[in-house]
């Protein structure tokens, strides 16, 4: 949403249309000649992959309700007269599950992509913090949408992630009935729960379009981390970055529809696949596979409310990352400590994840003691501190040079400035 | 007030008046209709959430009769959805939940307050872990008590937090003996 449209209506309809509401120019200036830095690599196209998804599962998840009925005495039998009897609606089902899956595989590559190469600093901020709100956003429906089967896992894991409210002093046990709708899980949980994974979708569009909307302001970043300086430095949206997005979800879908077709069940628990029942916790309950790190944070914290104020702000710290990484150089590429901390704190995260799918006894732990101090000490203590002691390597002087140094032929940059007019 | 000032500047031939105007009044008066509206349309929107009347009736008082259990057994009832341990302890554990330096418990609370007097071998619970409302096993756990499967709390006979995250002990329903072999729980 650079400057005003340059787009030039051919037909008369849609010069007619253009003076009454200019859609057509708005598409045109935003995805045909809206210029992104010549430089995108792959780690570039997660954005479009989500919005993918997230059209994916708008559409599963509306044909799904066509068949699924939220009831306490209904809804594991419904689940499984889609997986049954339902004609496409065991695939149908396995897209939708998988898919949430798919959803967050690409929005940690997204998030660590804009880690690496500095994407929420200025002026990115308020880009990246409508991320924060998005993730969390995902979480909240994610997990809403994890109880409708009813199985044991839902049950139990609703039960366990509303008793996280119950730690506020006070008023914590009042907030939880209030949640439940009862003196437990139950019902009136299942009804409330079913509604709410229906709206929290839509508000994650809404806000999809602030976050693009943000984005179009401020411009993409790119792996120099250096504004875009001249035209030289930019390609039109279409067809370059269209193309490559494009190539790339196809590559994406075919790891989607691997797990869909070969391993459906893999990222769910057999538990899942037992009616719930109130008078019986697993023996093993842990939640869904992406959010195994913060599980294991909240297990890692000997005492209960401090464990759920730990668990919310490995989370919130997020939105604070413009802050406390005082560095002025954006990419990883020109830091050399930044990159080496990087790396440790996504090992950090995966060895965390693995440790929240672990029984919560002796070394483990300790283990996820002493990973959960790390990763809060990379927020608060190491990224504040690596922005001043770190020496950056030399930035380039345009995003064109970068390239042209590396031994990209001249003429490849050719049609791009052609491209604007 | 803010709006006094905005006032001032659309309608100037105001300003050297420092009594209130009729405008004054139109905002102030529309500004605090318009809030109690909000907040009075807020009450039904969060309150529909609380417990319905049907989920409320069907959390009467259950009664339930103990006299089939025997000692070493704990059973299960359900009442407003919880499940309530009812455990028929051995004179061992009744021991074990007596000999305990109250001191070193993170919730210290002697035994024979968590039973009724005279009874000490029943033992009626909220079958719920107070860390995050997983139900723990009978008879498990380092104290022979209950332990909870999903993140380690151990619970001794008496019920009494003593190891692992929750900050409780498990919770005791009301309740009262309707005849020896009887109890009313809720």
């Amino acid at each position: 949403m650079s400057g005003h449209s340059t787009y030039q209506p051919q037909s008369a309809f849609m010069k007619w249309m253009e003076r009454r509401l200019p859609i057509a120019g708005l598409v045109y200036s935003s995805f045909i000649v809206y210029p992104v830095p010549r430089n995108l690599n792959y780690w570039w196209t997660f954005g479009g992959i989500l919005a993918f998804l997230l059209g994916a599962q708008i559409v599963t998840g509306i044909i799904l309700v066509m068949h699924y009925t939220p009831h306490a005495d209904m809804a594991f039998n419904s689940v499984e007269h889609i997986m049954r009897d339902v004609n496409y609606g065991w695939l149908l089902r396995y897209l939708h599950s998988n898919g949430a899956s798919m959803f967050f595989v690409a929005v940690y590559i997204h998030m660590f992509r804009g880690m690496y190469y500095g994407s929420y600093k200025e002026p990115r901020e308020v880009l990246w913090i409508l991320g924060v709100i998005l993730y969390l956003l995902m979480m909240a429906t994610g997990f809403l949408g994890y109880t409708l089967p009813w199985g044991q896992m839902s049950f139990w894991g609703a039960t366990v992630i509303t008793n996280f409210f119950s730690a506020i002093p006070v008023v914590g046990e009042s907030v939880v009935t209030w949640l439940w709708g009862g003196f437990a899980v139950g019902n009136p949980t299942l009804q409330r729960f079913f509604s709410l994974h229906y709206l929290l979708p839509f508000v994650i569009v809404g806000v999809v379009v602030l976050h693009i909307w943000a984005l179009h302001m401020v411009g993409q970043n790119n792996p120099t981390g250096i504004e875009v300086k001249s035209d030289k430095d930019t390609v039109a949206f279409t067809p370059y970055a269209t193309i490559k997005d494009a190539f790339f979800m196809v590559c994406f879908c075919v790891v989607f529809g691997w797990f869909v077709f070969y391993m459906p069940n893999y990222l769910g628990h057999a538990d899942n696949y037992i009616p719930a029942n109130p008078a019986v916790t697993p023996n093993h309950i842990v939640p869904e596979w992406y959010y195994l790190p913060f599980y294991a944070i909240l297990r890692a914290i000997p005492n209960k409310l401090l464990g759920v104020i730990a668990l919310f702000a490995s989370i919130g710290i997020l939105a604070f990352l413009p802050w406390l990484d005082t560095s002025k150089v954006r990419s990883a590429n020109y830091r050399p400590l930044y990159r080496q901390f990087f790396w440790i704190f996504v090992i950090v995260c995966i060895l965390l994840g693995w440790l929240g799918g672990k029984p919560a006894e002796g070394g483990y732990v300790v283990a996820a003691r002493i990973l959960t101090f790390y990763y809060f000490a990379h927020f608060l203590i190491i990224l504040p501190i690596l922005g001043w002691v770190e020496k950056t390597k030399p930035l380039p002087n345009s995003i064109s040079e970068s390239i042209l140094k590396e031994g990209l032929p001249a003429g490849a940059s050719g049609p791009a400035p052609t491209a604007r007019h | 007030m803010g709006w006094t000032i905005l006032t001032r500047d659309l309608k100037p031939v105001t300003t050297t008046s420092a009594e209130p105007t009729r405008r004054d009044f139109l905002y102030i008066a529309t500004a605090s209709v318009g809030a109690v509206g909000a907040a009075a349309a807020l009450v039904p929107l969060i309150a529909q959430m609380n417990p319905d009347a049907s989920t409320i009736a069907a959390g009467a008082p259950v009664e339930v009769d103990i006299s089939p259990i025997t000692e070493g057994q704990v059973i299960k009832v359900f009442w407003r959805g919880k499940p309530i341990f009812i455990n028929h302890r051995t004179k061992k554990e009744i021991e074990e939940a007596r000999n305990v330096n109250l001191a070193s418990l993170p919730d210290p609370q002697p035994d024979d307050k968590r039973v009724k007097e005279g009874k000490p071998q029943w033992q009626v619970l909220i079958g719920i872990c107070t860390h995050l409302g997983c139900i723990p096993l009978a008879h498990s756990g380092e104290y022979n008590g209950y332990f909870c499967p999903c993140h380690g709390s151990v619970y001794d006979t008496s019920g009494r937090i003593r190891q692992g995250p929750a900050p409780a002990n498990l919770p005791l329903p009301p309740y009262e003996f309707v005849s020896d072999t009887r109890i009313r729980i809720g």
